[in-house]
């Protein structure tokens, strides 16, 4: 597709429009981005790619603006992938993360773009991975990833960001909620935001307390605790020095190669999605599921092949 | 993942230029875009026209959206224009909504707003006419 490497040469020469039609076509899957990946991918020049997750409310659309602050004050191009849920029912969307960010609107070295989930789970839409390459691409360093608010167990990011910083608030619960499975396990750090509310430290403290020791078959480096006031700034230096710090950590080879084992299985699950979907048995599977004549997994099997 | 949600939705800026503070129309607009499959963006209150276009040109949406209540539309409106023209987005719907009065929308449309949506109106009316007149995508 000539247009679509036109759109390339534009986004690699630093044109904000070519990037952002470019990050369309790659968002619909537009027949034709295949075949440009290869050169996208060529021109990567290694950027940071920082995950930001957390519950809904927790501050992360106010953090990422105040991180950016910081990150321009230290001479950094900043690109962000800022993702909201889209409607099981409509496929539509409302994406409200712009509204904290509206302070860079103007800045020409600050990209911001909106990506509806569009019915992927986990927290990320599925041309997220790609998104992050052509914002890379296009000389952001670093690039931001910031999730749909989160709850439990969406830990998709951790598989795509190289640093993966949990946004929680003074009030996450108790000293259980901080050892349960999870989000928080997959957190290279923790930030609780919102500092200036009563029982921040204390949060802090909590968290620091039963996390801080890392054992059994747990080979990871246990999560920094940090506390942010996103609003005004307090505590988001050193976040952003945290963040800078870490990046040495990720690049070992086997953290990359263990993130990219967790994409690779992700890709090829979602692969088998389609194929399943796209099967012509597949209404049939659905109805004897219903009935309870058939359970799910033997269903799968038989519409992937594994099983006659 | 169904037919229906692969298809790629269209894509609205809604957006409130200008220093009035009244958003729930704009609110109610999004929430109802939504449910009519639209992918809507909400940048907030107190939008410069250089704001909006820049988020316009980074979110590369089909339609933008303003809702304007304090009577300073015809600086602010035809500016976004001129902003969104002058970047190439060429085929961005331009559409606004609030209080403006009849004598106005000519003017307004004159100078590239496609279409002014006033109190009373249905987010059908709305969504039809965005569906009916935002660009195709290959």
């Amino acid at each position: 597709m000539a247009d679509l490497r036109e759109l390339l040469r534009g986004t690699l020469a630093g044109e904000r429009r070519a990037l952002a039609r470019l990050l369309t076509a790659i968002e619909n899957d537009a027949p034709g981005v295949r075949d440009i990946l290869p050169d996208l991918l060529a021109a990567g020049r290694g950027a940071h790619l920082v995950g930001i997750t957390g519950p809904p409310g927790s501050g992360k659309s106010t953090l990422v603006s105040a991180l950016t602050a910081e990150w321009r004050r230290r001479g950094r191009r900043v690109g962000v992938v800022a993702v909201d849920p889209s409607s099981p029912f409509t496929g539509g969307s409302i994406m409200g993360d712009r509204i904290r960010m509206m302070d860079h609107a103007a800045d020409p070295d600050v990209f911001v773009r909106s990506m509806a989930a569009r019915g992927e789970l986990g927290g990320l839409a599925g041309a997220t991975w790609l998104a992050a390459a052509a914002l890379d691409a296009a000389g952001y360093d670093p690039v931001v990833i910031e999730t749909v608010g989160a709850g439990q167990s969406e830990i998709e990011i951790a598989r795509l960001a190289e640093t993966t910083v949990v946004v929680e608030v003074p009030e996450m619960g108790d000293e259980v909620q901080a050892i349960k499975a999870g989000l928080l396990e997959v957190a290279d750090l923790i930030v609780v935001n919102k500092g200036d509310r009563p029982g921040a430290e204390l949060a802090a403290r909590q968290l620091r307390a039963m996390l801080s020791s890392a054992g059994g078959r747990i080979t990871r480096q246990p999560p920094s605790i940090l506390v942010t006031t996103a609003v005004s700034g307090e505590g988001v230096a050193a976040l952003a020095d945290a963040i800078d710090e870490h990046k040495v950590a990720a690049r070992s080879p086997e953290q990359a190669r263990q993130r990219a084992r967790n994409q690779l299985r992700r890709a090829v699950a979602e692969l088998g999605v389609r194929g399943a979907t796209d099967h012509p048995d597949w209404e049939a599977q659905v109805e004897a599921i219903a009935e309870r004549r058939l359970d799910p997994v033997t269903a799968a099997e038989r519409l992937l092949g594994h099983r006659s | 993942m169904t037919d229906d949600a692969r298809t790629s939705p269209i894509r609205v800026l809604i957006a409130k230029p200008g220093l009035d503070g009244h958003d729930r129309g704009a609110k109610v607009l999004a929430r109802g875009l939504r449910d009519e499959g639209f992918e809507v963006i909400y940048t907030g209150l107190r939008q410069s026209p250089e704001m909006i276009a820049d988020a316009a040109e980074q979110e590369d949406v089909d339609v933008i959206g303003m809702s304007i209540l304090s009577g300073a539309h015809m600086t602010l409106l035809p500016r976004v224009v001129e902003l969104c023209r002058g970047r190439g987005m060429d085929d961005v719907l331009i559409a606004a909504g609030g209080i403006i009065p009849d004598a106005d929308v000519a003017r307004l449309k004159a100078a590239g707003i496609a279409e002014v949506f006033g109190p009373g109106t249905s987010i059908g009316q709305i969504a039809g006419y965005f569906r009916e007149h935002a660009r195709r995508r290959a």
